[in-house]
């Protein structure tokens, strides 16, 4: 398992690779990537993410530990970017390894369901006017955690 | 005790940070305490059903006792992913 909060950009590919390279036994690797999407069309010039640093590593490695229990995975990778992002760039990704698909993409949307209300992050949008904006938890993303 | 604050309770009282010496024992009376303060507090604490706490860094609510915690965290409902 391997939680990693940056300030950088990682390589998709290359991130991937060496997830699926350490996997033995597993038949199915899931991956999803959050990218930087401008919701007003053209209106977004950055993205910036907050977070609560010692805090967010805690909450991930609890998140992970039990998606990997509960899905039995053979492994899971969380990767989460914090600082100023660019419309199009890559915010963050999970992946998960198990024995057959259906708990591979379960066990992918269950970290995403959680990580976006349970881990601390905030996001704040930067208008092309100067404005800026805290995005807002939805009601949706909290109820989200009710089917798990 | 450290007290920080994260996103807009941050941006709302000024400051990312700091060390509080209270007696309080819940995190509501924490709350009480640091409304009484000065306007930019009380307009950062006015609705906790807007607010979230951690305590040590774990989520916690606001009747929790303080006995014992080191580090109280303020900030709105998060929203990572």
């Amino acid at each position: 398992m391997r939680i990693s909060v940056q300030e950088d950009s990682f390589e998709l590919g290359a991130e991937s690779d060496a997830f699926a390279a350490g996997i033995e036994n597993a038949g199915a690797v899931v991956t999803f990537t959050g990218v930087v999407r401008d919701a007003d069309q053209g209106g977004l010039q950055a993205m910036e993410i907050e977070h609560y640093p010692g805090m967010t590593e805690k909450a991930l490695t609890a998140i992970a530990e039990e998606a990997v229990k509960r899905w039995s995975l053979a492994d899971a990778l969380v990767i989460h970017r914090h600082g100023r992002l660019a419309p199009g760039e890559r915010i963050m990704m999970v992946a998960t390894a198990a024995r057959h698909r259906k708990d591979a993409f379960e066990a992918a949307e269950y970290l995403m369901d959680y990580l976006k209300s349970r881990a601390p992050f905030w996001k704040k949008e930067i208008l092309a006017g100067g404005s800026a904006d805290w995005v807002a938890a939805k009601d949706a993303d909290e109820d989200a955690l009710k089917r798990w | 005790m450290d007290v920080l604050y994260f996103a807009w309770v941050r941006e709302r009282i000024g400051l990312p940070r700091e060390r509080v010496e209270t007696n309080a024992a819940t995190v509501a009376d924490l709350v009480e305490e640091l409304r009484g303060r000065e306007d930019r507090y009380a307009a950062a604490f006015a609705d906790l059903s807007a607010l979230r706490v951690a305590l040590d860094q774990e989520l916690s609510d606001f009747d929790s006792p303080l006995d014992g915690v080191r580090e109280v965290a303020f900030f709105p409902p998060m929203t990572g992913g």
